[in-house]
């Protein structure tokens, strides 16, 4: 019982691992530009929830300090990606991943 | 929870700032650099590409001075052990710092480039941030430096593959690479989270002590590692992990697809040696695959794969661009062997290695690059009889593929020669992989002589004139990175001394 009255590491692990799956699910089935992106965010975030949580059982800052700059660069990631989807629907008019396709082998 | 730092420790933690400042003027600089040629963009608004190139080259060249003033400074851990100075460090600062120079002088050349539309822009800014990153990824010892220095690398090099944004290629390959770049990175840095759980700590020298000290689960640190793996394998371009490259090699700028397959995997290859020696633990001794190394089995994995799939699939490649990714992929396995010996041989022929490639390949994109600016075409087809038409780029492109396949008496040859060598001093345990090295450089001879094939020996269905004349610049690059491939082919002493030099700094890592 005690599993479920305290909040423990395991718990905080748990829930970043089911994001992170969920991210990975996403990137990988989507076929939307953007959902993919928003797919990475997630497993951004689970990485996110990782470093918190061991930083706050392991007593120090580094992580802490580490998922402030995790946010910061998803921020610009998401910044330059959203441009370059933007590029993309202007030439191909779609943002659909597999139509995105000219170049063959 | 977490106590304010008193007076005395922040005055303490200023002086750290303070004395580490005198230790990091080559990337102070080189920041100094990227903000000057925005600066000069946004003030003179240079209709011509020349007042950026000069400044961002001639900044470029001054910041070797810098680098070269830190040979006296080695050893040294800067900003609370986050970054440190040694000879492996330095060793890429000017691999690096010459790849950005080659790099501005190659986009000099190309027409590709210089017609664009809208100018130029940032585009040499982006070129010389790409510089400070990946310098920075050599000199990374923490967690948070290395995550910082491979998005700002990557980050760039995005937007530099989708320049040419009228061009329904390039922004494709922007597309695929920032998808592809984004979920690796995403795996990296949840596999340093995993790591950071096991050990407490970010530095990594700390955490291969803790690791080897502590003990760990193999289970977890081996998932951990995997994902790391993923995310370095994305920048080395390594099967399975290649699947961006070619798309994007295709689409880029041919200048940017040259820097990318030469800087931005020499990154990726430093971080590899620097992280997987030092942070994750491998049996020491002669046993080569004692419990806790099976990132070595991976990484063999990696590389007998992307031997073979660089080198065949490149066999039906009908555009120069698209059989020079391949070929990088095939090279990236050829790295991958020096890094798997693990000795002191093997790492000095990994460098080595990767500096014979920094003259090869940027040769043969530079020749590409003349080649395009005069035909607008990138197909192998249409280098029919520019052989003799062409006679600088037509003997430049044969030496510049002579050796990458790996024969005498270039560069290449010496490269792979000190590869094989060191795999085969280790006895009969790394003969295999020695083999398919070699099965699969016979096979690359193929592909790679189709060029000159068609140059020389296949006269063009259309007419040609007599003489096609390329610029004084890239004729004058195009030879002297000949003359160096031919020379350092012949007397290779000082570049593996150069190699050897780098690599003191594991002395007490390797076995």
């Amino acid at each position: 019982m005690e599993f479920l009255t305290t909040i423990g590491l395991d718990h905080f692990l748990i829930i970043s691992a089911i994001l992170f799956g969920f991210g990975l699910f996403a990137v990988v089935t989507r076929k939307n530009a953007i959902v993919v992106l928003m797919g990475v965010e997630l497993i951004l975030n689970a990485a996110n929830i990782n470093l918190l949580a061991f930083s706050k059982y392991n007593g120090g800052m580094e992580g802490v300090m580490f998922s402030l700059f995790v946010i910061v660069l998803a921020a610009a990631e998401a910044a330059i990606a959203l441009a370059i989807v933007i590029n993309i629907y202007k030439t191909f008019n779609t943002v659909d991943l597999p139509s995105v396709d000219s170049m063959k082998e | 929870m977490y106590e304010l730092p008193s007076g005395a420790e922040i005055q303490s933690v200023i002086e750290t700032l303070k004395s580490s400042v005198s230790y990091y003027l080559p990337e102070i600089f080189l920041s100094a650099l990227f903000l000057v040629v925005i600066m000069v963009d946004l003030i003179f608004r240079p209709k011509k590409h020349h007042p950026l190139s000069l400044t961002s080259l001639a900044g470029l060249l001054a910041s070797l001075y810098f680098i070269w003033q830190q040979h006296a400074m080695t050893g040294r851990e800067i900003f609370f052990g986050m970054y440190v100075i040694d000879e492996f460090a330095i060793f890429f600062k000017y691999f690096f710092v010459l790849s950005g120079v080659i790099a501005v002088l190659i986009s000099m050349a190309s027409d590709e480039l210089n017609q664009r539309a809208s100018g130029l822009g940032e585009y040499y800014a982006l070129v010389i941030g790409m510089v400070i990153g990946m310098v920075m990824m050599a000199s990374s010892a923490d967690l948070l430096m290395i995550f910082l220095s491979m998005e700002l690398v990557s980050l760039s090099a995005y937007v530099l593959t989708g320049y040419l944004k009228r061009e329904p290629r390039s922004t494709e390959g922007a597309l695929k690479y920032l998808i592809y770049g984004a979920v690796s990175s995403g795996l990296m840095i949840y596999g340093f989270s995993i790591i950071y759980g096991l050990t407490g700590e970010t530095n990594i020298i700390e955490i291969g002590r803790a690791l080897g000290e502590r003990g760990y689960d193999p289970v977890t640190l081996m998932t951990a590692s995997i994902m790391i793996l993923a995310g370095i394998g994305y920048k080395v371009g390594a099967v399975p992990f290649h699947f961006w490259s070619p798309d994007v090699y295709e689409g880029a700028p041919i200048p940017v697809t040259a820097f990318l397959s030469v800087a931005s995997k020499a990154a990726g290859f430093a971080l590899l040696i620097r992280f997987f020696y030092v942070a994750v633990p491998h049996g020491g001794g002669a046993e080569p695959l004692s419990p806790g190394s099976e990132w070595l089995l991976l990484l063999m994995i990696l590389s007998v794969a992307s031997m073979i799939y660089g080198n065949v699939v490149a066999l039906w490649q009908t555009n120069v661009k698209r059989l020079l990714a391949y070929s990088s992929i095939a090279h990236a396995g050829y790295i991958l062997l020096g890094i798997i010996v693990m000795d002191e041989l093997g790492t000095q022929a990994t460098l080595f290695y990767m500096l014979s490639y920094l003259l090869m390949n940027f040769g043969a994109f530079l020749v590409a690059v003349i080649i395009a600016n005069k035909t607008g075409s990138e197909n192998i087809e249409d280098y029919r009889g520019l052989g003799r038409r062409m006679p600088l780029a037509g003997a430049a492109m044969t030496v510049f593929l002579i050796s990458l396949v790996g024969l005498p008496p270039t560069v290449g040859f010496i490269g792979k020669l000190m590869i094989f060598s060191a795999l085969l001093a280790k006895g009969s345990i790394f003969l295999w992989l020695a083999l398919v090295g070699i099965l699969t450089s016979v096979i690359s001879l193929y592909y790679y002589m189709l060029i000159p094939l068609n140059m020389y020996l296949r006269e063009s269905s259309e007419p040609l004139p007599d003489t096609i004349r390329a610029g004084v610049l890239p004729q004058v690059v195009t030879a002297g990175l000949m003359l160096l491939t031919l020379y350092f082919g012949i007397f290779f002493t000082p570049l593996s001394d150069f190699a050897h030099y780098a690599i003191r700094v594991f002395g007490n890592q390797l076995y």
